[in-house]
């Protein structure tokens, strides 16, 4: 546990963005979180001053009508039967309140939902499997994994829009300090978006109950200065390194059965079903955030994934101890 | 055969010993709206200790961070089987036993309006729940995949799908909801018959107690809202087993589309689990103290009392009547004699 949020410490400070290490929804840090942050505390002031005044009015009559030493146990306190002015009052005011509550949220869904999208937009396709995010980047041409790249908005002036779909179940995108909770369904395409206005690390996690390994569906979004972002997405444009010194290790990775599942760009590697790998030590974190990428846990992973995160969809592939070396070695020069 | 014959019937007469044989016949035939209360009432409470011993294991686990006390399986089907519990087979059986045993009490009826009908909601529910539970031992089917469902008690789709559920979790899952659901449907039937069709003469809707009401609405709601989980449930075992593809995506079914379903059982749910219990907070306090309640004016006016009496001579008329008891069994005055000998406060009881 200590080694892991250590190691995330490290990680963090490696790629020089602060961590927001707590997903806390009183601080946003992005246009929809912020205006959904601004109901939130409107809702709470409403609620808050019902329950003052109700919790006041409970309190003041037990204090004036309790039973005093020299109370005549056997005479009624004079009752009230009815009053037409108190039933309107309490009928109309919440009626009232309820109004106000729709019409403002109303407002801020509409207007985080109409809003239209800046010149500069980032477009990004969010695919959710059993358990782990795919993030695609048409425009790029890029695939990977569980981490969204994005540039920072500092002047609102950039936005990244996500078009969100499912390969399976529902899932649901949650990065709270960026955006509310919006579903991933299968068979159709959803729509959200965020503008991080400062670059760091924000973590995130599916938010709607997906299976067994829900709980580890985890999810960064990291945002970039604007000139990091284009020379992140440059670098994984590029196809995966090509080592001769590895080349036995290459080719025993695309002989096992790695590959039916998973690929490398410009190699035998072409499967669909599990995350792209082609820049896999690129990323911070390794089985949807489950673990954190380094060559330890790396080796554990390969070796039987079900150690980490019991019931993920990738088996133990009982590879032999000299395989495990080859794989793993083949795969940590995928920088 | 004598023995257990009609005084098995009669709750009390003395000298008379009852074998454990009997009382367990007396109890498991019965028709009883008091004797099936008392059963509602104590099935939800075991299933609520049940359900409470699942609630501790989850908080257990998420005590400390990375905690090993349940694995990732276990703990889904955890919340799962708790959630399902506590809706289906707590909060529904606690409303459905009161409404039971005070309902026809409080408007002066012998029974429900079909005893026997009573009895079929009530082992519906109790047999939908042993059949849920069932699932940790009959769950892993062929494949041996899976135990108890591990869904969510929201069973969202496709996450129901013969895809991704695999066994027979699922299944008992739809399959025990249903059942239950039948009973549930079954008891607010009932109770809209008795309300509307038994009240002792004299007790016009407008007279009738407020909790009485409270059960007459819920019961509507219940008919409104439990019949499309039912149907959902329905096409989800279609879904699973004749390939009817309503909510199976991969094939072009809705995911939404159960969710629909779902939720229109499922908000009316929550009004139907807390108007019943607003209303039986307020029955106790209003024996407690004197609160005159402002929306029954007519009720008030009318002196609810007259017709307490009306309902005694109604009783005395009918002969034979024998386990209705004599003069105690509207609850109102049952709690106003009480109170008289409690308080000497006399007119307590006019608004329940």
């Amino acid at each position: 546990m200590f080694e892991y949020a250590l190691a995330a410490l490290l990680q963090a400070q490696a790629s020089g963005l602060p961590m927001h290490r707590i997903a806390n929804i009183f601080k946003p840090l992005a246009t929809p979180a912020e205006s959904e942050y601004h109901i939130a505390v409107f809702v709470l002031a409403i609620t808050g001053a019902i329950f003052v005044v109700v919790g006041a009015l409970i309190i003041s009559t037990l204090i004036r009508f309790r039973r005093r030493s020299d109370d005549n146990s056997h005479q009624e306190p004079p009752q009230v039967y009815g009053s037409n002015q108190i039933e309107v009052a309490w009928t109309v005011i919440p009626i009232l309140i309820v109004f106000v509550l729709i019409g403002v949220s109303a407002r801020v869904i509409a207007g985080v939902e109409n809003a239209s999208p800046p010149a500069s937009t980032l477009h990004i396709t969010l695919i959710g499997h059993q358990w782990w995010w795919e993030v695609e980047y048409p425009d790029f041409k890029l695939i990977t994994a569980n981490e969204i790249h994005v540039p920072a908005s500092p002047d609102g002036k950039t936005a990244t829009y996500l078009n969100l779909q499912s390969m399976d179940v529902i899932h649901s995108f949650w990065v709270p300090q960026l955006s509310g909770k919006t579903d991933l369904i299968p068979n159709r395409t959803n729509y959200t978006w965020i503008d991080p206005r400062e670059p760091g690390i924000y973590l995130g996690n599916c938010a709607e109950y997906c299976g067994t390994q829900h709980a580890n569906m985890l999810l960064r979004v990291i945002a970039h200065k604007p000139d990091d972002f284009e020379k992140w997405a440059a670098e994984q444009q590029k196809p995966a390194e090509d080592d001769p010194q590895l080349s036995e290790a290459r080719a025993a990775f695309e002989s096992l059965a790695c590959v039916n599942c998973h690929a490398v760009r410009g190699t035998a590697a072409v499967g669909k079903v599990g995350p792209d790998l082609t820049h896999l030590m690129s990323r911070q974190t390794i089985g949807a955030g489950v673990l954190t990428n380094t060559p330890e846990h790396l080796r554990a992973w390969v070796n039987d994934p079900q150690q980490a995160k019991p019931g993920c969809m990738m088996p133990s592939m009982k590879l032999t101890s000299p395989q495990l070396d080859q794989v793993v070695s083949y795969l940590e020069s995928l920088k | 055969m004598a023995s257990i014959d009609y005084p098995l019937e009669h709750p009390r007469i003395k000298g008379r010993e009852f074998s454990f044989s009997e009382t367990l016949y007396k109890w498991v035939a019965t028709v009883d709206h008091k004797r099936l209360g008392l059963m509602y009432i104590t099935s939800a409470l075991l299933f609520l200790v049940i359900a409470g011993l699942m609630a501790s294991a989850m908080r257990i686990q998420l005590a400390v961070p990375n905690n090993h006390f349940v694995g990732p399986e276990t703990f889904n089907r955890l919340f799962t089987m708790h959630g399902t519990t506590m809706v289906f087979l707590v909060g529904m059986p606690i409303v459905a036993g009161f409404s039971n045993y005070l309902v026809p009490l409080m408007i002066g009826a012998r029974d429900m309006a079909f005893p026997r009908l009573n009895a079929f909601g009530f082992w519906m529910f109790l047999f939908g729940g042993l059949l849920l539970y069932y699932s940790y031992f009959g769950g892993g089917g062929l494949s041996g995949a899976g135990s108890a469902p591990d869904v969510g008690w929201f069973a969202y789709a496709p996450l129901t799908s013969s895809a991704f559920s695999r066994g027979h979790a699922t299944d008992y899952w739809a399959l025990g909801i249903l059942a239950a659901g039948i009973g549930t449907v079954a008891s607010a039937i009932n109770v809209i018959a008795t309300t509307l069709c038994l009240r002792c003469p004299g007790m016009t809707l407008r007279k009738m107690p407020m909790f009485v009401w409270v059960m007459l609405i819920d019961s509507w709601m219940i008919l409104l809202a439990f019949p499309p989980l039912t149907a959902a449930q329905v096409m989800l075992e279609l879904d699973r087993y004749l390939g009817a593809n309503f909510f199976n995506t991969q094939a072009g079914g809705s995911a939404v589309l159960w969710q629909h379903y779902f939720w229109i059982f499922g908000h009316p749910e929550v009004y139907i689990l807390i108007f019943p219990a607003f209303a039986i907070s307020r029955l106790r306090y209003c024996f407690r103290s004197n609160p005159h309640f402002f929306t029954q004016t007519a009720i008030r006016q009318a002196r609810h009392g007259r017709c307490c009496r009306r309902h005694r001579i109604h009783q005395h008329g009918s002969v034979g009547a024998s386990y209705v008891r004599g003069g105690h069994d509207f609850l109102g005055e049952y709690f106003f004699r009480r109170l008289q000998h409690a308080g000497g406060r006399s007119d307590r009881n006019q608004n329940l």
